[in-house]
């Protein structure tokens, strides 16, 4: 186990420095950016050339790429990190959108993971029959929806139409538990629907693959009942790979991945923070927001590891 | 009930019957048509008797074995005829009824030890289960039983290894703990079902005399489905041979290795190497394949590969005693006794089968 941590700790920082150097490079290269461009961008629009100049000597800008490279990264563990758009602390306003971002991520991961679960064993258990078929056709259709259409049908219908829920927005949960899962039911939702889908399908099959083991006939032969058999036997064995997409998705989604969620829902998420830093080219919040999102995706798959260790006993940690 | 006390059949004489196996029919609904697995098959187990079951792949042996239990019920399978295990009609039980014949009277241990544990869950864990399932016993007594039952299959340091996973365990391991775990609750009846084909020879021995040491010990009846008539010689008192899904032959040991009266038993017999005579060529065959269960032949089902066919083949042959003075010999063959025993040409435990076209050389001394 000890090993085994510091492996993955070197590993986490060894990804977090590659994928920052891979964030910085492309936008050294890319059309609009680089140093000149961010310099522009920094001075304003009605800058002249002296005040560009005096802008790329202030920030460093005329500096060769490896020690901007360095510079930044310095910044990034300060916290000294500032946007070149509107100069705002790129860490307090990643701070200000964990909440938000966290909210919606945990409370849809909950919702998804359980009805992925319950649909996907419904399906199972009635494979072939019109519980499975309707369930395949919902799951399909989920799958199928792009997130920012269910969306904005979604407020359309149930805000704008009929004034069921609000149009977007954010309120903490501190100050009014209520107002803040009722602010976030329609982001739930448009999040899960999915992953609810996916899930179901990949379970369903997983659940039949399963039910042909021979293990699973010898637990019938020892006169379990149904139930038990599905519980201890089958799905405790077919969640296993379930457990993997979930930390996988999980990371992504709390890392800033939902960003079409959070922008149309106004939520001011870290997601939505990323999707307006990539609209402007504004490199400090981008390296910020990435290696937070790099952060969460290698930690959720290092903790699945964890947990595959402990489901599947003939994987051990090492 | 302690686990070496030997299982009685309270109120019922030696030689009842345990389980009595009439006219059982298993056919399943295949893409390529209906498939009769098992077609007619009767039979009768008595207490602490080891009855072997023997035939090819696909003759049909295994699924009756299973059907026994329920463990073919699916929505394409249809069941015919009965099988009753005192006072339960095991064919048409209900689920709940089923559920307290399975481990608890009747136990199975199945062909593929390596895939027959839970590979999630420790083996004292899985085992506890089913006694704990049949028994109302307390954690602590569902162990200690269960490590004296790992103790009794031969798995040294019991005490320490009710806590591996089954991947820790070898095969021949894996089957032991399969055994105990059949044997947990004492049932009255143990199918074995091809316990070791997947198994090594030098472990196959040490799970058969485990096996034939522990009916000795626990007066349990035995149903040994195999294809492998070394492993019947060893601890079978009586011998069925499947083809087809039938019973084409039924008797004790000795009848079917010393008196067979199936051309097709004798076919069997004829291919077993033995050590101590000297090595054929090429082992003796059968020739052909045994038929497709989707498309049977008319009359008997060995007709096509039979060089003893004759118009009479062309109906079924009933399963009934020929032999003179031996009610419990019963085989499905149209020739007459004294046909076979001249055709078959009898040398004790040493039976070829002759064909039409190619008489047999005459063996090597």
């Amino acid at each position: 186990m000890f090993r085994f941590t510091v492996r993955r700790l070197l590993n986490m920082i060894f990804v977090l420095w590659a994928v920052s150097v891979l964030t910085f490079l492309i936008f050294m290269v890319m059309p609009g950016g680089g140093d000149e461009q961010a310099a522009l961008r920094i001075a304003g629009r009605n800058a002249n050339e002296a005040q560009v100049q005096t802008v790329k000597r202030e920030w460093g800008l005329d500096d060769p790429f490896y020690a901007q490279y360095a510079d930044m990264m310095k910044k990034v563990f300060t916290g000294e990190l500032i946007s070149y758009v509107n100069q705002v602390n790129v860490r307090e306003e990643i701070v200000r959108g964990i909440p938000r971002t966290a909210s919606l991520v945990i409370g849809a991961g909950i919702i998804w993971l359980f009805f992925g679960v319950v649909f996907g064993v419904l399906s199972a258990i009635y494979a072939g029959r019109f519980t499975d078929r309707a369930l395949n056709v919902l799951a399909l259709i989920g799958i199928s929806l792009p997130v920012f259409w269910v969306g904005l049908v979604l407020l359309y219908y149930l805000t704008d139409r009929i004034a069921l829920f609000p149009p977007g927005g954010y309120t903490e949960l501190g100050d009014d538990p209520v107002d803040w899962a009722y602010h976030l039911i329609l982001p739930w939702f448009a999040l899960s629907i999915l992953f609810i889908g996916f899930y179901s399908r990949v379970l369903r099959s997983n659940v039949l693959d399963i039910s042909n083991e021979d293990y699973v006939r010898t637990a019938r032969a020892k006169g379990l009942s149904e139930r038990r058999i599905l519980i201890r036997h089958t799905l405790r064995n077919a969640l296993i790979p379930i457990v993997t997409l979930f930390g996988l998705d999980f990371g992504a989604a709390l890392g800033g991945g939902a960003i079409l969620t959070e922008s149309i829902f106004g939520l001011q998420g870290v997601g939505q923070y990323a999707s307006d830093s990539i609209g402007r080219l504004d490199l400090p919040p981008i390296m910020g927001v990435v290696l937070y999102g790099a952060f969460f995706i290698v930690l959720l798959n290092a903790i699945v590891d964890i947990l595959y260790a402990y489901l599947d006993p003939r994987i051990r940690l090492q | 009930m302690s686990v070496t006390e030997p299982a009685a059949t309270p109120g019922k004489a030696k030689d009842e019957p345990l389980l009595r196996v009439e006219e059982l029919e298993v056919s399943f609904a295949t893409e390529d048509g209906l498939v009769q697995a098992v077609d007619g098959v009767s039979f009768e187990l008595k207490p602490g008797e080891v009855l072997a079951i023997v035939g090819e792949s696909g003759s049909g042996k295994s699924v009756t074995a299973m059907t026994l239990m329920g463990l073919t019920r699916s929505p394409n399978a249809r069941f015919g005829g009965g099988a009753h295990y005192q006072g339960t009609e095991l064919i048409g039980a209900s689920e709940e009824e089923l559920r307290r014949v399975r481990g608890a009277e009747i136990a199975m241990v199945f062909q593929d030890p390596m895939t027959s544990l839970n590979p999630v869950h420790r083996i004292g864990d899985q085992i506890m289960e089913q006694i704990q399932e049949h028994e109302a016993l307390p954690d602590q007594q569902a162990r200690e039983r269960t490590i004296e039952l790992l103790e009794r299959v031969g798995i040294p340091r019991a005490r320490d290894r009710i806590d591996n996973y089954p991947f820790e365990f070898s095969g021949g391991m894996r089957q032991r703990v399969m055994i105990a775990l059949a044997l947990s609750c004492d049932p009255s009846i143990l199918i074995a079902d091809e316990p070791t084909t997947a198994l090594d020879v030098t472990i196959q021995a040490q799970i058969l005399h485990r096996i034939r040491e522990l009916r000795e010990e626990t007066g349990a009846a035995v149903i040994l489905v195999t294809h492998d008539l070394g492993v019947v010689a060893d601890i079978a008192d009586r011998i069925a041979v499947m083809y087809a899904g039938r019973i084409i032959e039924e008797g004790s040991l000795d009848q079917i290795f010393y008196d067979p009266q199936h051309p097709y038993t004798w076919g069997l017999l004829g291919s077993i190497t033995r050590v101590d005579r000297a090595r054929p060529e090429r082992l003796p065959a059968i020739k052909g394949l045994p038929p497709s269960l989707a498309n049977r032949p008319q009359g008997c089902h060995f007709r096509p590969r039979c060089p003893h066919e004759f118009s009479k083949c062309i109906e079924v042959p009933p399963l009934e005693a020929r032999v003179k003075d031996q009610p419990d010999h019963r085989d499905r063959c149209w020739l007459s006794v004294d046909e076979k025993r001249e055709r078959r040409e009898v040398r004790p435990g040493e039976i070829g089968l002759p064909t039409k076209d190619e008489p047999e050389e005459a063996p090597a001394a």
